[in-house]
């Protein structure tokens, strides 16, 4: 999105200036507003927004209407407020071809559907730099599962699903070279590729996998949302760059009057694959799963995709000419028109998914694009939303017929009804507007009732913070015929997509503790009786439990410099809301977070002798701060036994234990 | 722990209570054998008869079993090993949390089963089980038992303390 504000910088500064003198804040909070957004002390929200972190590689979930911060789910960052990506367990999560990567991008979410409404099972997380698409699980707010996208670059275009989540899909925002092979960056036209794949997604269990590839011609995929009910066998993607230049992309990018939308039918492509049409093709990818039994991740390196040609393979892919570099591709409720958002256009074209299959009926085309059928503009155009505002680039959905758009130049929400694409009401945000959302506001049914706009530039809008400001949301009732502002809030990272679904869908299947008669990692200690401390070479494992307010063992002696230590720490609690901390002086990996009935793994690897006193660092109870102990590591060769415990087992080798 | 022990313990808890609170009511002294003659700053005072008592929670009736169900002791040991003997000694020695020996004498079944299981409002609402959070200043964790886990934790109690 910062690109964005490149390409407008100028235009931006004049359209900032001139909405600040004109917006009043005062002018446009009306009466009332308080109190649609007073949650009180001890009551819940209606709506989980689920918010993409942008920059911050993270998701953030907030309550709305109030706009408390819920949390934040670590999805393609490592984090160090319950050590995901620190732990040994979650360290694979974030392991790619590329090696272990700390910190990702994070733009777009999706909730999983079923009959094109949402169902609340999982959140679906894309990372764009190295190209990755997340499931997460929605009774646990945790990453399950992490799938990387080998023959893409730039994974913009995903996580969107299906209507009944057959599959997610990931398409590359950067045209690469498909094997990735060394040609010159000037030979874009010849050896460059677009590639959208189509993750399956298993019903029961939600693992993901990738189904095939699609291989476009070289531009760039950037928004997409697949059909619903009518259209609901097709998937739509928005692209620039069909000039397919690799230089200066704000200039040369910008040339043509139309861009495409990718029309993709992915049941005809699915039928292809069947019939063996495709290509099998090496590659490497990861592929991280979570196991909630084990409390840990494994990685497991796939070695092979499915191609498919459009060229060669007819009837799979057609192409709708788009004006002006077209950024959101959304689908309305009813899977009939379909809007497309060209971020340097005065309108809003919004076509018409019935006269688009007419047009392929009658081969109403323009011409083709390597090989690609292209209707007619005009053959599948509903209408056009005439100056809506300056720089469309998002639209939802109420499911009462009418869509709402986003406009990043002009700093505002358009409301416009979909059948006469005429524009109802317009309301300015605060400042420089990407994404909104409404609640199911891109299924079959909306819950409406607000919409929230994710704002880029807050400037003047909360007390300042140096030069780095927070990005922010605004959240907006919509249950009138005019908008209106209720409230802001600041937002973790940059919020770009972003989810909101009914509280009342998920809350009461959330997962409280962990069952610890059902806790399989390998390093559990099934309550205190199996703690022990287990040298294997320079290997020391510490079965370690905590539970208010003592580790078992909290006194260990007979360690030695050089020695890699593993502190494998259960958390015996069974009750909800009580985890526990662990910190060790010096560790410079991390400190652990365990949850009731979880055991987490740190590795410690002293660098000097001494003590080193370890602690819970998570407030468990009245006797908290009594919760420590000390590691003794003694020089190499010394002659120190391997001695451990909690209580009398230790006070009994007090006697002997002087050096 | 007899019932003078515990009184005596509860008076030094007050004691506690009140030294953190900085006050309390002016109560007379629940029994005339307390080492300090101090007021007692509990409200609820306990029970006449603890052994009585049988708490807060769905338990009413426990009906006991004779002889002892070993099926249900065993089971019983192995909750006690992993959800239990971190705070709980099978001796009389007093850990984070009493020691069980002895416990099946100090409290009705219908009691221990009522804490075991609804341990939150036994703390915030039962005599006895705010007397004992005084004296231990560690609320008991709820362990998450399952009426039927409960039961038998109690089995494994009546067999530490020698019933049959």
């Amino acid at each position: 999105m910062k690109k964005l504000l490149l390409i407008f910088s100028t235009l931006g500064v004049v359209g900032l200036t001139e909405s600040c003198k004109m917006k009043n804040t005062d002018a446009v909070v009306e009466g009332g507003a308080a109190s649609k957004v007073y949650v009180a002390p001890g009551k819940y929200d209606e709506f989980y927004n689920f918010v993409s972190g942008g920059f911050s590689g993270q998701v953030s979930v907030y309550g709305l209407p109030s706009g408390r911060l819920l949390k934040v789910i670590p999805v393609f960052s490592v984090n160090p407020e319950n050590g995901y990506g620190y732990s040994e367990e979650t360290k694979p999560m974030l392991t790619t071809t590329a090696g272990f990567v700390p910190w990702d991008d994070q733009h777009h979410l999706e909730i999983s559907q079923t009959n094109g409404e949402q169902d609340g099972r999982w959140l679906f997380a894309n990372a764009n730099n190295t190209p990755r698409v997340a499931r997460l699980d929605l009774t646990t707010f945790k990453t399950a599962e992490i799938l990387e996208i080998p023959n893409s670059a730039g994974n913009h275009s995903s996580p969107f699903i299906t209507e009944n989540t057959e599959y997610v899909v990931a398409g590359t925002r950067f045209s690469i070279p498909i094997k990735n092979e060394d040609v010159p960056i000037t030979s874009f036209k010849q050896n460059f590729k677009s590639v959208a794949s189509f993750i399956s997604v298993d019903k029961t269990t939600g693992n993901m996998h990738i189904a095939f590839q699609i291989a476009l011609p070289g531009m760039s995929l950037d928004l997409s949302h697949s059909g619903k009910g009518p259209s609901s066998g097709w998937f739509f993607f928005s692209t620039y760059n069909t000039e397919q230049a690799n230089t200066l992309l704000e200039v040369n990018a910008s040339q043509k009057d139309k861009d495409f939308i990718v029309a993709v039918n992915w049941k005809k492509a699915e039928e292809y694959v069947k019939s063996g049409k495709g290509t099998k093709m090496k590659t490497k990818y990861y592929h991280n799963t979570w196991n909630e039994d084990t409390h840990s991740a494994t990685s497991k390196v796939e070695d092979e995709v499915i191609m498919l040609d459009p060229s060669e393979l007819k009837d799979m892919i057609y192409m709708i000419p788009c004006p002006k570099s077209p950024h959101g591709c959304d689908v309305d409720p009813s899977g009939e028109y379909i809007v497309g958002s060209g971020k340097l256009a005065a309108l809003i074209p919004v076509f018409s998914f019935t006269k688009f299959t007419k047009a392929i009926a009658d081969k109403n085309f323009e011409g083709d694009y390597y090989g690609i059928p292209v209707v007619k503009y005009e053959a599948a155009l509903h209408g056009e939303v005439q100056k809506p505002g300056l720089g469309p680039l998002h639209t939802e959905f109420d499911g009462k017929g009418n869509a709402y758009t986003s406009f990043f130049l002009s700093s505002e929400i358009v409301k416009w009804s979909i059948k006469d694409v005429k524009v109802l009401d317009r309301v300015p945000t605060y400042y420089s507007i990407g994404h909104l959302c409404i609640p199911g506001g891109d299924t079959k049914k909306p819950w409406g009732k607000y919409v929230i706009a994710y704002n880029k530039i807050t400037k003047d809008r909360y007390l300042p913070t140096g030069p780095e400001l927070p990005q922010a949301a605004q959240l907006y009732d919509i249950s009138g015929d005019k908008m209106q502002l209720l409230l802001d809030f600041p937002t973790i990272g940059e919020p770009h997509y972003a989810q909101a679904i009914p509280a009342s869908v998920i809350k009461d299947k959330i997962a409280k503790i962990y069952d610890i008669n059902k806790n399989h990692n390998p390093y559990v200690s099934m309550g205190e009786k199996a703690t022990k401390v287990v040298r294997n070479g320079n290997r020391v494992d510490v079965y370690m439990t905590a539970i208010r307010s003592h580790l078992t063992p909290d006194n260990i002696e007979g360690v030695f410099l050089g020695d890699e230590i593993y502190f494998h720490v259960t958390n015996l609690e069974q009750d909800w809301d009580v985890p526990h901390g662990f910190a060790v002086k010096g560790a410079n990996t991390a400190e652990l977070l365990i949850m009731p009935g979880e055991t987490c793994t740190l590795k410690f690897v002293p660098d000097r002798v001494g003590m080193f006193p370890f602690y819970c660092t998570d407030f468990c109870s009245a006797l908290h701060q009594e919760m420590q102990g000390y590691l003794r590591v003694s020089a190499k060769g010394s002659n120190v036994p391997l001695k451990y415990g909690t209580g009398s087992s230790v006070a009994a080798s007090d006697s002997g234990a002087a050096k | 722990m007899n019932k003078r022990n515990l009184l005596a313990v509860a008076i030094s808890a007050s004691m506690l209570l009140m030294y953190s609170c900085g006050g309390g009511n002016n109560e007379k002294p629940v029994t005339d054998e307390t080492p300090n003659p101090q007021p007692a700053a509990t409200t609820e005072a306990p029970a006449a008869d603890a052994s009585a008592a049988k708490g807060v929670g769905k338990f009413k009736t426990v009906e006991l079993t004779h002889p002892l169900d070993e099926k249900m002791v065993k089971a019983g040991q192995s909750i006690y090993d992993v959800k239990c003997s971190s705070c709980h000694k099978t001796t009389d020695e007093k850990l984070v949390g009493p020691g069980w020996k002895g416990v099946t004498d100090r409290r009705a079944p219908e009691w221990i089963m009522n804490f075991v299981t609804n341990t939150d409002e036994m703390l915030d609402k039962d005599a006895e089980a705010k007397a004992l959070m005084e004296v231990c200043m560690v609320r008991m964790p709820n362990q998450n038992l399952k009426d039927d886990e409960a039961r038998s934790v109690l089995e494994f109690m009546r067999k530490n303390d020698g019933k049959n």
